[in-house]
């Protein structure tokens, strides 16, 4: 199967933004080649502004250049662009409700080699909880061009996850993407596994051998975790016996937190969150360190057997 | 812009003092001191510099002005008023639920704000921000941001100083309201800033070093500023925190506390008497 980068998406989303809308600018903080807006910086260098290694500032001066109406998409490591970042992000572009666009990449652990330090496991919890603020977590390529595509034609502050890793193209090019609105990507009534980002893979692979011992599995790639999919999730917690949440993220405040909020509301369903267990990432192999912290097909199968005992 | 002479603005910051310790007073809290010192700079920004539309708060051709020590809107809301942007009513609902005029400035709320501010050191981001904007754009707008002496111990002022000059930012000039106190204490206690002018200069700053209560000088260093070609400029003005009024000159403890309605008698009289002698 072709797979792809999504950083890799969204640096060609970038370049074709761009060709269509003057007002687009990309700001980054040294790392344009890795989170690929260096795309963007070749195409159109007058447009792009790197901030140096200052990501408070980095925050500030998207804020000021869409106060004069552009359109900034601003770009970093997510552990540095919601934790370095965060306050700028919170009271020069959330509370003011400024058009600017954070797509940060290299979230979760996929970043492994680097270390912990490098990677983020608690941005979703961050970002979601600041008023005004879109969050959208990608899982492939196609999602995350049209991704970018849809913030950019939608004005407010937007929060867009990436990892590093190649995805598969789950999704074809004419796929609805609409903020908000998470897909159905396999139906059952068993239970229901909601993912995002690189899990959705992941949740797919889980739900084929779950098929092989007859549990059919309903998958969900949410997409956006703020606002969200409400229908779809109350659904989901209707029809089938429970929800398993899959996140490359801490299971404090992230996707699954979001869920939980919502079913403890309106519809109190049993709720296991598979993602990293209140700990930090770890260095080495990503696929390995998937492993090592609970965030495997096999995680999720484990999951899936709990909550039907 | 506006033509005023020197005396008519000298006479419009005593106005501005005026208002603002009125404008407390009703609010029953606030910044005092540091809205006292910047009068005379926003006299000159707001009734001579700016070239601005009270009818038409958000035309694209405006200049900016950023209040980065965002605490001194006081000042600000009261120019703002004296310049038709909103009506003077207005101004005596300061702080209260439901007022266009909230203790920290809000773009959303209150016409001719160009900037939310209030957490230090953010400010003067945006600014630089706005003056790539605007560069990037074409538009020959300048954007002013004020800025207060304890904000320059954020480490986030000089990340924006050192892209202002990297972008070679002409079209930005900050002005510090130097008054050299904070809440803490004055600013050798807390967190030394000096040497101020040396830290502008080798951060790639045009600097000058005026009075700023001095309204020539004021309009002297702002003219000079704007002529400065390929590097952002910035003016640090000497002033007293809560200038103007006996009992709050120099004094750190009126940098966030309401007059009482007998220091509100005693501060208005002391002021007209000022205006008055001018």
């Amino acid at each position: 199967m072709t797979r792809l980068a999504n950083r890799i998406a969204y640096g060609e989303a970038l370049v074709e933004l761009g060709r269509r809308d003057p007002k687009v600018v990309v700001l980054d903080a040294d790392l344009a080649k890795a989170t690929q807006t260096d795309r963007f910086r070749q195409a159109f260098p007058e447009r792009f502004f790197n901030a140096g290694i200052a990501e408070q500032n980095l925050m500030g001066l998207a804020a000021g250049m869409a106060a004069t109406g552009l359109i900034p998409f601003v770009s970093t490591f997510a552990v540095f662009a919601t934790m370095r970042g965060v306050e700028q992000f919170r009271n020069s572009i959330a509370y003011p409700n400024l058009n600017v666009k954070v797509v940060a990449t290299h979230a979760g652990i996929e970043n492994g080699p680097d270390g912990a330090s490098h990677q983020s496991v608690e941005d979703l919890a961050i970002m979601r909880a600041i008023p005004n603020t879109t969050v959208i977590v990608p899982s492939d390529p196609i999602t995350t061009k049209k991704a970018v595509e849809a913030v950019a034609q939608t004005y407010g502050p937007a929060y867009i996850r990436l990892g590093r890793a190649e995805m598969p193209f789950l999704y074809a090019e004419d796929f609805q993407f609409e903020i908000g609105k998470g897909a159905q990507l396999r139906d059952g009534y068993d239970l229901t596994i909601i993912a995002v980002g690189n899990m959705v893979e992941k949740a797919l692979l889980a739900a084929d051998e779950l098929a092989k011992e007859r549990i059919r599995a309903r998958v969900i790639d949410l997409l956006t975790v703020k606002p969200l999919d409400e229908e779809l999730i109350l659904k989901a917690a209707q029809e089938t016996r429970g929800i398993i949440t899959v996140e490359n993220h801490s299971i404090l405040g992230g996707l699954g937190g979001a869920i939980c909020e919502l079913l403890s509301e309106r519809y109190p369903a049993r709720v296991l969150r598979v993602g990293l267990q209140d700990r930090f990432g770890g260095c080495g192999n990503p696929e390995l360190l998937h492993e090592e912290l609970g965030l495997s097909v096999d995680s999720i199968i484990a999951a899936a057997h709990r909550l039907l005992k | 812009m506006t033509t005023r002479s020197v005396t008519e603005l000298q006479d419009l910051a005593w106005e501005l003092r005026e208002t603002v310790l009125q404008m407390l007073h009703s609010a029953r809290s606030g910044h005092p001191g540091g809205s006292l010192s910047s009068a005379e700079i926003m006299s000159v920004l707001y009734f001579h510099v700016l070239n601005i539309k009270p009818e038409d708060p958000k035309w694209p051709e405006r200049d900016r002005f950023v209040m980065s020590k965002g605490h001194g809107c006081p000042t600000l809301y009261a120019a703002l008023a004296k310049r038709g942007f909103f009506p003077t009513e207005e101004l005596f609902k300061l702080r209260q639920n439901g007022s266009i005029l909230p203790g920290h400035p809000d773009m959303n709320k209150t016409p001719g704000i160009d900037m939310s501010t209030g957490s230090l050191g953010q400010g003067i981001s945006a600014a630089v921000g706005m003056a790539l904007g605007l560069k990037y754009q074409g538009l020959s707008s300048r954007v002013y941001a004020l800025l207060g002496c304890g904000e320059l111990q954020e480490g986030q002022v000089w990340e924006a100083a050192m892209a202002a000059a990297h972008y070679k930012l002409d079209n930005l000039i900050a002005i510090i309201d130097y008054n050299r106190l904070q809440i803490d204490g004055t600013n050798a206690e807390v967190m030394e800033v000096e040497p101020l002018a040396d830290k502008w200069r080798a951060f790639g700053w045009h600097v000058q070093e005026i009075d700023g209560h001095n309204v020539q000088a004021i309009l002297d260093s702002i003219e000079q500023a704007q002529k400065v070609q390929g590097q952002p400029a910035v003016i640090i003005a000497r002033t007293v925190k809560g200038k103007g009024v006996s009992f709050m000159e120099n004094q750190a403890g009126w940098h966030g506390k309401a007059p009482s309605d007998e220091e509100l008698k005693q501060a208005l009289a002391e002021l007209r008497q000022r205006r008055m002698q001018q």
